[in-house]
C-alpha cells in the first residue's frame, strides 16, 4: 500500500513539475544549457525588415538577428549556431519567462513595468526608437496633432496600445483603436483602409512602408510620441548570461569607435593601440572572466562585424530602409550609442 | 428479530474494520480525493514559488489598476482611466453580444436551410444542400478572414460613405445609424408603448382562450384593425408629448463620421461568418431531426386534410425538437467558444481585451485562469438553459 502511494505521489509530482516546467528551466545557468544544446535559442519577431526577418530561403537577417549571431560567434566561434524562434508581440514574454528562449532579441522596448513585474532584465539598448504614425498622403495629414477622430490600427501586446491612448488623451483628441494580434494583420487592415493611420515604432513604420505596394502613397509622420529604447532582454537571476549579452553589444560599439571592422580585424590584432589590443584579447584576459574565451570579441568582429557595420547593412545606408543614425550614432558623433571601456 | 440479534454484543462477526468492503471503498475514495487535492495544492504552491523566484508579480491586485488603453466597441461606458477589471467586463460583454446575435441569426437561418433541404422544390433543396456542403467543409477562421476582407474591400472609404437619405451611412468604418436623442417627455411615450404592448398580449390570450372554447377568436381583419389603432394611439401620444425622441444623424468628420451609433465592420463580418458557418451545421441538425420523426406522422396529418405548412408547424417540428435540442445545445456552445476567434480580425472580445491586459500587466496565469472560468461559466449557463428547455419540451408520458 505504502509503495503504491509513494509511486502515485511521484507520478503526481512529475505531472506537476511538467505543468510548471519553469522551475527546472530557472535553476541551471543559461550558459550551461546553451553549451550542452550546442546553440543559442533566440526569440525574434515574426518578420520586421531590418530587425529580424527571414528571406525566401529561411535565412534570418536584421540588427536583432546579428546580435544573436554575435553571441553565437563569441560562444561557439560560429555565428550560425543560433535557433531563431519567431514570437508574436503577445507571446514573447511568456517564451522568455518559461525558458523557451535564452534571450529576447526582438525590438522590445525597455520599460520599468517589464523589469518590475515580468521577471526580466534588459541588457542594453541596441536601437533608440519611438512610436510614430504612418498615414496615407492623400489624407493630407502633416502632424500627429491632425489625427483627431481618426481610426488607428494597433498591434496588441505592445507599448503602442498605451502610448496611442496616452497621446490622444494628453492632446484632448478622440480616436478609435482597432487592435490586431500580429503586425501583418495590423498592416493589412491599414492597407485596405480600415484605419486612417497605423502606429508602430518609427523604424518598423519605415520598414513596413518599404513593403507596401505603393510606398510613395504613405508617409511616416515626423513626431515620435514616445521613447522606445529597443534592446535584448534576458531572465532575471542569471548575471553571467546578462553580462555576456551586455558585453557582446559593447564590444561591437567599442569596435566601431576604435575603427575595427570585419574586414580589418585580422590586421588589427597587431595594432599598437592598447585599447584595440585589449578588445581583441592580445593583452589581458577579460573574456575568460565572463565565461568566454580570450579572443571573444575577435570572433564577434570576424564573423559579424562592428555596430556601425551591422546598422548600415540592416537598417542604415546600405539597406532599403535608409534610417539615419541620429540617436543611434556613436556618442562622439552626437548620438547615444556609448559603451563602457574594455579594461 | 432472531437474525438481527447476533450482530450486537459479543456474538458480532469478527471482521476487522479494514476488511469491511464498505469501509474499504470509502477509505479508497477518500484517499484518492485527498491525493487529488494535494496535487492541486502542490501545483498552485509550486507555481507561486516559481513566480516569486522569477520575480514575476502575481495575484489579482492588477484588476484595480488603471488600464490606460482604448477599446473600439464598448456596450458600457469606457474610458482609458478606468480599471483593468472594467476592461475585462467590456470584453466579456462584447463576447456575449456577438455570441447572442450569432446564435439567434444562425438558428433562424439554420432552420430555413434544414427545412429547405427537405423541400420538394428541386432548386431550393439543391441550393440548401450545396450551401451546407461548401460552408461546413471550410475552416471557420478562413471564413472569418474572408468575410472581413470582403466587407472591408466592398465598402467605400469613410469620406465617400454611402448615404441612405442622409441618415444611415455605410463605409469601411461600419454602418452608422443616427443617434437617438431623448428629451424629457419621452417617458410618456414609453409608458404608452408598454401599456399598448400589454393590451396586445392580453388580446392575443383572450382570443386564444375564446378560440379554444368556442372555435372562433378574433378574425384576421379585426386583429389588423386593432394593431393599426394601437399604432395611431402611440403616434398621437408622441405628437402630444412634443416629439421627445429625435434622431441625430452622424456628420462627416475629417476622418470618420462624427456622432451616430456605429456598428463596427469587425462585428458585422464576424457575425456574418459565425452565422453562416453555424447555420450550415444547424441546418443538418434540423434535417436530421425532421427526418427522425416517423413518416406516419406526416401521412396522418395529410389524411386529416392539413396543409403542408401546418403539418410542419404543428406536427413535425414539435416532435423533431426533441431530437434537435440536445444537438442544438452543443452547437450553441460551439458558437460561444468560436466567438474567441474574433481576435483574429480585431474584434475587441474577451480574448482580445484579455490579451491586452495580459501583456500590459504580465499576469499570464491569472488572466488565462479568468478566461477559463469565464468561458466555462458561459458554457455551463447555456447548457443548463438548454437542458431546462429540453426537459420542458420532452415527451411527457401520461
Amino acid at each position: 500500500m505504502n509503495r503504491t502511494i509513494r509511486k502515485l505521489e511521484v507520478a503526481a509530482a512529475a505531472i506537476m513539475l511538467s505543468a510548471v516546467s519553469v522551475s527546472s528551466a530557472i535553476a541551471g545557468p543559461t550558459m550551461d544549457r546553451i553549451k550542452s544544446r550546442g546553440a543559442i535559442v533566440c526569440g525574434v519577431s515574426q518578420g520586421i525588415a531590418g530587425f529580424s526577418i527571414p528571406d525566401s530561403a529561411g535565412k534570418w537577417s536584421g540588427i536583432d538577428v546579428d546580435l544573436c549571431r554575435a553571441l553565437a560567434a563569441a560562444i561557439f566561434d560560429d555565428p550560425n549556431k543560433v535557433q531563431f524562434s519567431p514570437l508574436s508581440a503577445k507571446d514573447r514574454f511568456t517564451a522568455l519567462q518559461s525558458g523557451a528562449v535564452d534571450l529576447l532579441s526582438r525590438n522590445t522596448s525597455w520599460t520599468m513595468q517589464r523589469e518590475a513585474s515580468l521577471g526580466m532584465n534588459f541588457a542594453v539598448v541596441n536601437f533608440y526608437d519611438g512610436n510614430s504614425f504612418m498615414t496615407k498622403k492623400s489624407l493630407n495629414v502633416k502632424s500627429a496633432k491632425d489625427l483627431s477622430g481618426a481610426s488607428i490600427c494597433v498591434t496588441s501586446g505592445t507599448t503602442m496600445e498605451l502610448n496611442v491612448a496616452d497621446y490622444f488623451r494628453a492632446n484632448g483628441m478622440a480616436f478609435e483603436p482597432v487592435v490586431f494580434v500580429t503586425i501583418d494583420e495590423t498592416a493589412k487592415a491599414y492597407e485596405t483602409g480600415r484605419c486612417d493611420a497605423l502606429i508602430a515604432d518609427s523604424s518598423a513604420n519605415y520598414s513596413r512602408r518599404a513593403q507596401l505596394q505603393k510606398p510613395d502613397d504613405h508617409i511616416v509622420l515626423p513626431e515620435l510620441i514616445s521613447k522606445e529604447p529597443l534592446g535584448p532582454a534576458v531572465r532575471q537571476g542569471d548575471d553571467q548570461w546578462l553580462n555576456i549579452v551586455k558585453w557582446t553589444h559593447f564590444a561591437m560599439v567599442n569596435a566601431e569607435e576604435l575603427g575595427v571592422t570585419k574586414a580589418n580585424v585580422v590586421e588589427m590584432r597587431s595594432s599598437t593601440n592598447p585599447e584595440i589590443r585589449r578588445l581583441l584579447g592580445a593583452e589581458g584576459n577579460l573574456g575568460e572572466g565572463l565565461g568566454l574565451t580570450k579572443d571573444w570579441a575577435d570572433k564577434i568582429l570576424r564573423h559579424v562585424g562592428n555596430y556601425g557595420e551591422v546598422y548600415d547593412q540592416n537598417v542604415g545606408k546600405d539597406s532599403p530602409l535608409k534610417i539615419e543614425r541620429v540617436a543611434n550614432a556613436l556618442w562622439k558623433k552626437g548620438g547615444l550609442q556609448y559603451a563602457p571601456p574594455i579594461r | 428479530m432472531h437474525r438481527v440479534a447476533p450482530r450486537e454484543g459479543r456474538n458480532a462477526p469478527r471482521t476487522a474494520l479494514i476488511n469491511d468492503p464498505k469501509v474499504r471503498r470509502f477509505l479508497l475514495q477518500a484517499l484518492l480525493t485527498a491525493l487529488l487535492a494535494f496535487a492541486a495544492y502542490s501545483a498552485v504552491q509550486n507555481a507561486a514559488t516559481n513566480l516569486a523566484n522569477q520575480r514575476i508579480a502575481s495575484g489579482f491586485g492588477f484588476l484595480d489598476q488603471v488600464a490606460g488603453f482604448g477599446i473600439s466597441q464598448t456596450l458600457i461606458p469606457w474610458a482609458e482611466t478606468m480599471t483593468y477589471g472594467r476592461a475585462y467586463v467590456v470584453g466579456l460583454l462584447n463576447t456575449l453580444f456577438v455570441s447572442a446575435v450569432s446564435i439567434i441569426l444562425a438558428t433562424i437561418l439554420g432552420f430555413a436551410v434544414g427545412i429547405g433541404r427537405l423541400a420538394p422544390n428541386f432548386v431550393i433543396s439543391q441550393l440548401a444542400r450545396w450551401y451546407v456542403e461548401v460552408v461546413r467543409n471550410l475552416p471557420l477562421l478562413f471564413q472569418i478572414l474572408f468575410w472581413y476582407l470582403a466587407v472591408l474591400s466592398a465598402m467605400p472609404s469613410p469620406r465617400s460613405a454611402l448615404s441612405i437619405l442622409g441618415t444611415v451611412f455605410v463605409s469601411q468604418r461600419g454602418v452608422t445609424l443616427p443617434q437617438p436623442v431623448i428629451q424629457p417627455g419621452a417617458a410618456v411615450v414609453g409608458i404608452a408603448a408598454l401599456a399598448l404592448i400589454a393590451a396586445g398580449a392580453f388580446a392575443v390570450r383572450w382570443s386564444k382562450a375564446r378560440r379554444d372554447q368556442t372555435g372562433t377568436g378574433l378574425s384576421k381583419k379585426a386583429s389588423i384593425a386593432l394593431s393599426i389603432g394601437a399604432l395611431l394611439i402611440l403616434g398621437a401620444c408622441y405628437v402630444f408629448a412634443g416629439e421627445p425622441v429625435q434622431l441625430e444623424p452622424a456628420k462627416q468628420g475629417r476622418f470618420n463620421l462624427a456622432g451616430g451609433v456605429t456598428m463596427m465592420p469587425e462585428f458585422a463580418a464576424f457575425v456574418i461568418a459565425l452565422t453562416v458557418y453555424s447555420a450550415a451545421n444547424i441546418g443538418e441538425i434540423v434535417r436530421a431531426g425532421i427526418q427522425g420523426v416517423g413518416k406516419g406522422q406526416t401521412e396522418a396529418g395529410r389524411s386529416l386534410g392539413l396543409k403542408p405548412g401546418t403539418i410542419l408547424r404543428l406536427i413535425t417540428i414539435p416532435q423533431a425538437m426533441r431530437i434537435i435540442v440536445p444537438m442544438l445545445t452543443s452547437m450553441y456552445l460551439n458558437i460561444v467558444k468560436n466567438s474567441s476567434l474574433g481576435v483574429s480580425i480585431g474584434y475587441p472580445d474577451l480574448v482580445s481585451v484579455g490579451g491586452t491586459i495580459l501583456n500590459n500587466t504580465g499576469q499570464g496565469i491569472e488572466v488565462i485562469g479568468m478566461w477559463m472560468v469565464t468561458y466555462l461559466t458561459i458554457s455551463i449557463i447555456t447548457s443548463l438553459f438548454m437542458n431546462w428547455y429540453n426537459a420542458r419540451i420532452a415527451l411527457v408520458a401520461r
